[in-house]
């Protein structure tokens, strides 16, 4: 381990003027991270990895392309043609806001099951529901740049969600447009906001770590951290997980890119914006399926639209909904299957969200909406006080020596 | 004075407790708010329509060449516009239908200023697709007018909501017969 105060004279005179070796020593190499955490807490650094990815994708993109109506489909075609490596660097950023979704999601549904969100760890989930959010929008302006059919169908639909407000919803979506319909004015906007949302994410990165290394990080346990025997500090261990972390991710993103780049887009965004003629069957990215779904299941316009909003809305109240005293799911025998249940509800609505809305899929979709709601609403609450939780373990200290086999587990009981 | 001024009871303080800072904080506090309004104010502004957006204004459509039956799409501010030459059966099917039925309610005599000319904004009330039914062999939707593909809302021939999501029927929009042969919309 490093010692937090430098022997280099050169880093002397920089630390007793910007404490920066002692900040990394305190934040970074010498954090002390809970010694029992698996590998699905890697996904957080994976979602920093990928925000980084995009950014600097992003930024190369940025310099060939161009937003302007008659010229942004052409000048996305003269990337994957005419520029050098352009193609990697298209591939690699498409791709890349798929992988990003991937672990962002991932990352939540670790949350749920170790009831990362519960006290004292609320704001840090709230500050996560923000970048989801803000995770969405950047895609959703993304998607629009190319200037395909696909993206200019999108922009229109999303666009027009706002018009199911009441009595102002024809204003606010003229004001969004800048115009009658999706056009030039929009695609400006939009450019300038795919490239203000990546730093404005980075700020709120920032504040989500800073929540996190206050309070500290969650375990598969669920208990908190009592003593120093608890802990290892995040430099070697963690760190060196995250890199092999990165290295699964990226073999993932890279046969992605290289072999499939084209798997998870519509072909139809090929053909360049018709605002004359709407394509046959308007389905949004996979990451924005599930949503889709919900939208679609509710036969009233601005019924949908609520409903949408407030699936992902919910997760604001969770930390109060779910009443049970106990964080992890190891420990919650129903919760523990409840979780699969909701989980399967989720790609289910995935799924039907990309099927044409008409006969047994409107049937699905409802059922499955339903259930949606149903488990933040109804289940949680009174499964929190109904349902018996397993005995806790004293300390992960204790919990990590009993896994070990019988002859330390033995070891371990005689302290006591 | 400036040492005694947030004391309880200092000199230039009401009875009640108030005091000339009390005072300031509160004028400098909605001067602050006023001038944050005035700056955000214009910054939102800008992104409505412009000028030359708005000036996009009107569009003549000859209409000798649509035979009976007949339906074309002409470009008004962007957005697609129907006209449809109905026969007299889509005329009589649109009239025929009590207004109980319709979900917005408006007969077919206030859309169509001559029963055989149906001018309509070709933009879906739900969320802005563009219906199927204009070309020949296009699905025309359960009530024979237009059907939107996206999330099936079904329009009859007088272009009015009959099934699916949308609220509102499809738009009619402001437009005059300059002469028998002559349409201007906008």
């Amino acid at each position: 381990m490093s010692s937090p105060v430098p022997r280099n004279k050169v880093a002397q005179w920089i630390e007793y003027r910007l404490p920066v070796f002692s900040w990394v020593s305190h934040n970074l190499t010498d954090f002390p991270e809970p010694k029992n955490l698996n590998y699905w807490w890697n996904f957080g650094s994976l979602a920093g990895i990928m925000l980084v990815w995009q950014i600097v994708t992003g930024i190369v993109l940025a310099m060939h392309y161009t937003p302007h109506v008659d010229m942004a489909f052409n000048s996305v075609e003269r990337i994957m043609r005419d520029v050098e490596w352009g193609w990697l660097i298209r591939y690699s950023h498409m791709n890349g806001a798929s992988m990003f979704f991937a672990v962002v999601y991932i990352h939540i549904f670790r949350g749920l099951y170790y009831g990362s969100y519960k006290s004292p760890r609320e704001i840090l989930w709230w500050l996560g529901i923000v970048l989801l959010l803000l995770i969405m929008g950047a895609a959703f302006t993304g998607y629009v740049l190319p200037w395909g059919q696909m993206s200019f169908w999108a922009a229109t639909v999303i666009t027009n969600l706002f018009s199911a407000v009441p009595w102002i919803g024809g204003g606010v979506v003229e004001w969004l447009w800048g115009g009658f319909g999706v056009d030039n004015p929009l695609l400006n906007r939009f450019y300038a906001l795919h490239y203000l949302l990546p730093f404005v994410i980075v700020g709120v990165v920032v504040l989500h770590i800073w929540a996190l290394h206050h309070r500290r990080s969650n375990n598969p346990l669920g208990i908190d951290i009592k003593s120093e025997k608890d802990t290892i500090p995040f430099h070697p261990y963690y760190t060196v997980r995250d890199m092999f972390g990165m290295g699964a991710m990226l073999f993932v993103l890279f046969i992605f890119i290289f072999f499939i780049p084209n798997m998870l887009g519509e072909t139809i965004n090929y053909v360049p914006a018709n605002p004359m003629q709407t394509p046959s069957h308007i389905v949004p990215e996979w990451y924005f399926l599930p949503y889709y779904a919900i939208l679609r299941a509710i036969p009233d316009k601005l019924g949908g639209v609520i409903a949408m909003l407030v699936s992902i809305l919910v997760l604001f109240i969770l930390p109060w909904l779910d009443t049970s005293k106990v964080r992890s799911a190891r420990f919650r025998p129903i919760y523990k299957q409840l979780f699969w249940v909701f989980l399967a509800d989720c790609i289910v609505l995935g799924w039907v969200g990309a099927q044409p809305a008409e006969g047994v899929n409107i049937v699905i979709s409802r059922i499955c909406t339903a259930y949606y709601f149903a488990h933040f609403l109804i289940i949680m609450p009174i499964l929190g006080k109904l349902e018996r939780p397993r005995p806790l373990p004293e300390s992960i200290h204790e919990a990590v020596l009993k896994k070990r086999g019988p002859a330390q587990a033995a070891a371990a009981m005689e302290k006591h | 004075m400036a040492e005694t001024s947030h004391q309880h009871g200092a000199p230039g303080a009401s009875p009640h407790g108030e005091t000339r800072r009390d005072f300031l904080v509160l004028t400098a506090g909605a001067m602050g708010a006023i001038a944050t309004i005035a700056v955000v104010w214009p910054l939102l502004e800008t992104m409505n329509p412009a000028a030359d957006t708005l000036a996009l204004s009107s569009t003549e459509v000859d209409l000798t060449a649509i035979e009976i039956g007949q339906s074309i799409t002409v470009v008004w501010r962007n957005k697609p516009v129907f006209i449809r030459r109905r026969t007299q059966e889509e005329i009589d099917a649109a009239r025929a239908v009590s207004l109980d039925d319709l979900g917005d309610k408006q007969t077919d005599e206030e859309r169509a200023q001559k029963p055989e000319w149906l001018v309509l904004v070709g933009v879906c009330t739900h969320l802005g697709c563009i219906p199927l039914g204009t070309k020949k062999g296009d699905p025309r939707g359960d009530f024979g007018g237009w059907f939107c593909p996206c999330h099936g809302s079904h329009y009859d021939t007088s272009g009015r909501i009959r099934k699916g999501p949308a609220p509102r029927n499809l738009e009619v929009p402001a437009y005059q017969f300059v002469s028998d042969t002559l349409v201007k919309i906008g």
